[in-house]
């Protein structure tokens, strides 16, 4: 175990991932050299060179473009969109092209590649900058979604990303990546679709993903020295969907929350909620409650973001008089 | 702007080469017929955009380019596909939704694609597929495979940011990828030299990406074969991209639903008599052929595309399993446990 920060771990991932299969290559913007904007890439320039980690001019369709042409002719691309916002800049190679290839074409055409972002709020750079955007990727059918909350994730997922026959948009948290945590020895992976359950509780299982997931484990804390004692599920994988263990956790305690940084309407709790609605009904002792930004852009001053964003006291004080 | 207009060189284009070029132009032909004659039966259902008329840029890269070469294309891309030897039952079958189908009925006409020929599909979104082609032919250039990726694109495509993007980084990169334009003169309905900043809308943008300005006839199988081989060879030579304007027409409108009355008859009929189909076969005569090998080749296209129609019509319906096959690697639909 070493202690890696989630940007070192991200790093780390690569590095992993291009050692093992010299058909890995990455391109983006300040990735190279510079080792990106959020240094979450450093390191990788020096060592495996610039034909393989390739700084790309701001042409965010170019660069999506080329990973999806690379990935239908041999390579394991891995691509960098700086921002998740800058996502919508690309989004037909992404919905249009890239989701949609192999489904048309009835499997002739295999898409083997990663999208990484930087995702989410939290920094202050206002609501070109700070989207939390895995609910439209979700929404398109034929791309995983993942979305890592810890270092050890960020590597082991990355990495399975990474070897993935298929397309990964692989969402980071920009706000976690200072956050340092352990991260195991040696080729890591953790595979693709496993939600992990963190904390055990019998009264309410609270899912959560990215950074809300730290939110909902203190949250969790607080809960328990007030009686409540929560369950806690870092979802992880958005696509594909560990239901499994997820709805069983809800079936367990009767009730379920989700804490999702994205505006309210069509979060991905919304799914869960209705996949809940749908499969445990029976089993559910309350309301489903879903704690998320309101459905506004996420304003740029530091008293109006955090106020937007689920907190730990907003979960503490839902989950509380919900469960009164 | 100093936009070059390549001549023909038709003293370099030898008898076999012709013979190829005579023939598939006329199976691309009578294939686009023949969709035509069946949308009239309402036997191929949704939209297509025929490529009637446009035959000679197709069959000059389809000839000219190696088998293991990448071709992307448009949502007209019936000839693009067909050029480089996919079925042509196979291509009919999708178009008429049937079950043996190039993608047994989950693309339609403007998704026709056949991977094991080098046909990496026809994108129907304009101006998405040029970054992609230049990403095949990134992929070639780290693999030294010595592949090289030719993408055709209508007039309207460079108008759009994808094509700029392509363009620089294909430049930049030094890309095997060659970038060609047909330029129809109608971007859908509307006039590209309406809605264009410059006269000749891809010639005119290539000093802009340091690219020699190429405009040739693309009605003229004997210089499109002859920019073909040059722009081919120089990809494959590490020599970087090059983007070919090709002046072309359609015999019709956009799709389907266009009867084009918007185009002037004078320019009708201007462009029917430049038709490459007619144009090329006193050169093929030219070259030695005789009157009854022409017939030949002629009798022969018409019976392949018969037989390619009986075999589409005679498929059974796409199957229902279709729908939730093939969205991921492992061959499911699957998105939950």
């Amino acid at each position: 175990m070493a202690e890696l920060s989630y940007r070192e771990a991200i790093a780390a991932g690569i590095a992993q991932e291009m050692a093992r299969d010299p058909m890995v290559y990455f391109i983006g913007e300040d990735i190279g050299a510079a080792g990106g904007v959020f240094k979450a890439t450093v390191g990788l320039f020096d060592r495996f060179g610039p034909d393989r980690v390739r700084d790309t001019p701001i042409s965010e369709q170019a660069i999506i473009g080329a990973a999806m042409g690379a990935a239908m002719t041999g390579l394991r691309p891995i691509a960098e969109i700086m921002f998740s916002d800058f996502l919508a800049t690309c989004w037909d190679m992404i919905a249009n092209q890239i989701a949609k290839t192999r489904y048309m074409t009835d499997g002739q055409v295999s898409l083997p590649l990663v999208i990484r972002t930087a995702n989410g709020g939290g920094t202050r750079f206002g609501a070109q900058h700070s989207q939390s955007l895995e609910n439209w990727a979700m929404a398109v059918p034929g791309l995983k979604v993942v979305a890592p909350s810890n270092p050890a994730d960020a590597k082991g997922l990355l990495a399975a990303a990474i070897r993935d026959n298929d397309p990964v948009l692989f969402f980071e948290q920009k706000s976690l990546y200072g956050v340092k945590g352990n991260v195991p020895d040696g080729d890591h992976i953790e595979p693709l679709g496993h939600a992990s359950i963190l904390r055990n509780g019998k009264d309410c299982t609270i899912v959560a993903l990215a950074a809300m997931v730290p939110k909902a484990l203190a949250a969790a804390e607080q809960l328990g020295a007030d009686g409540i004692q929560a369950t806690v599920v870092d979802v992880r994988s958005l696509v594909p969907l560990d239901t499994r263990t997820i709805l069983g956790e809800v079936v367990k305690t009767g009730r379920l929350f989700t804490v999702e940084e994205n505006p309210r309407l069509c979060g991905w709790g919304a799914e869960i909620a209705s996949l809940a609605a749908d499969e445990c009904f029976d089993d559910l002792d309350g309301p489903i409650v879903r704690i998320t930004t309101p459905h506004v852009p996420l304003p740029a001053a530091d008293v109006l973001e955090d106020a937007a964003m689920p907190s730990i006291e907003r979960i503490v004080q839902t989950v509380r008089e919900s469960m009164r | 702007m100093s936009t070059q207009v390549v001549k023909p060189a038709a003293s370099d284009v030898d008898r076999p080469t012709r013979l190829r070029l005579y023939q598939l132009m006329v199976e691309l032909r009578d294939f686009e017929q023949r969709a035509y004659e069946l949308f009239l039966e309402n036997l191929v259902r949704g939209t297509s955009h025929l490529a009637l008329g446009q035959e000679a840029i197709a069959a000059a890269y389809g000839v000219a380019m190696r088998p293991d070469d990448y071709t992307f294309c448009t949502y007209r891309g019936h000839n693009h596909t067909l050029a480089r030897g996919a079925s042509m039952a196979a291509a009919m079958a999708e178009l008429l939704g049937r079950r043996n189908g190039m993608l047994h009925g989950k693309g339609g006409s403007m998704h026709l694609t056949d991977v094991k020929h080098g046909a990496m599909g026809s994108y129907a979104i304009v101006g998405a597929h040029l970054p992609i082609a230049a990403g095949a032919a990134w992929s070639a250039q780290v693999r030294q495979s010595g592949q090289v990726a030719v993408c055709f694109f209508g007039d309207g495509t460079t108008n759009i940011g994808a094509f700029h993007e392509a363009l620089n980084l294909a430049v930049v990169w030094k890309l095997p990828v060659v970038f060609v334009c047909e330029n129809n003169l109608y971007m859908e309905y509307t006039p590209i030299d309406s809605v264009t900043a410059v006269k000749h809308p891809a010639a005119d943008r290539a000093s802009a990406y340091g690219l020699e300005s190429i405009l040739v006839d693309g009605n003229d199988a004997d210089i499109m074969y002859g920019i073909a081989r040059r722009t081919i060879d120089k990809a494959r030579a590490g020599g970087g991209p090059s983007l070919v304007e090709a002046l072309t027409y359609r015999h019709g409108g956009h799709s389907r639903a266009d009867p084009a009355k918007y185009r002037p008859e004078a320019e009708v009929r201007e462009w029917m008599a430049r038709d490459p189909i007619k144009r090329y076969r006193p050169r093929v005569l030219e070259a030695g052929v005789d009157e009854a090998e022409i017939r030949d080749i002629e009798t022969r296209a018409q019976q392949k595309v018969d037989s390619a129609t009986e075999e589409a019509r005679n498929g059974a319906p796409a199957t229902i399993d279709e729908i939730e096959r093939q969205v991921w690697s492992d061959g499911s639909a699957r998105w939950r446990n």
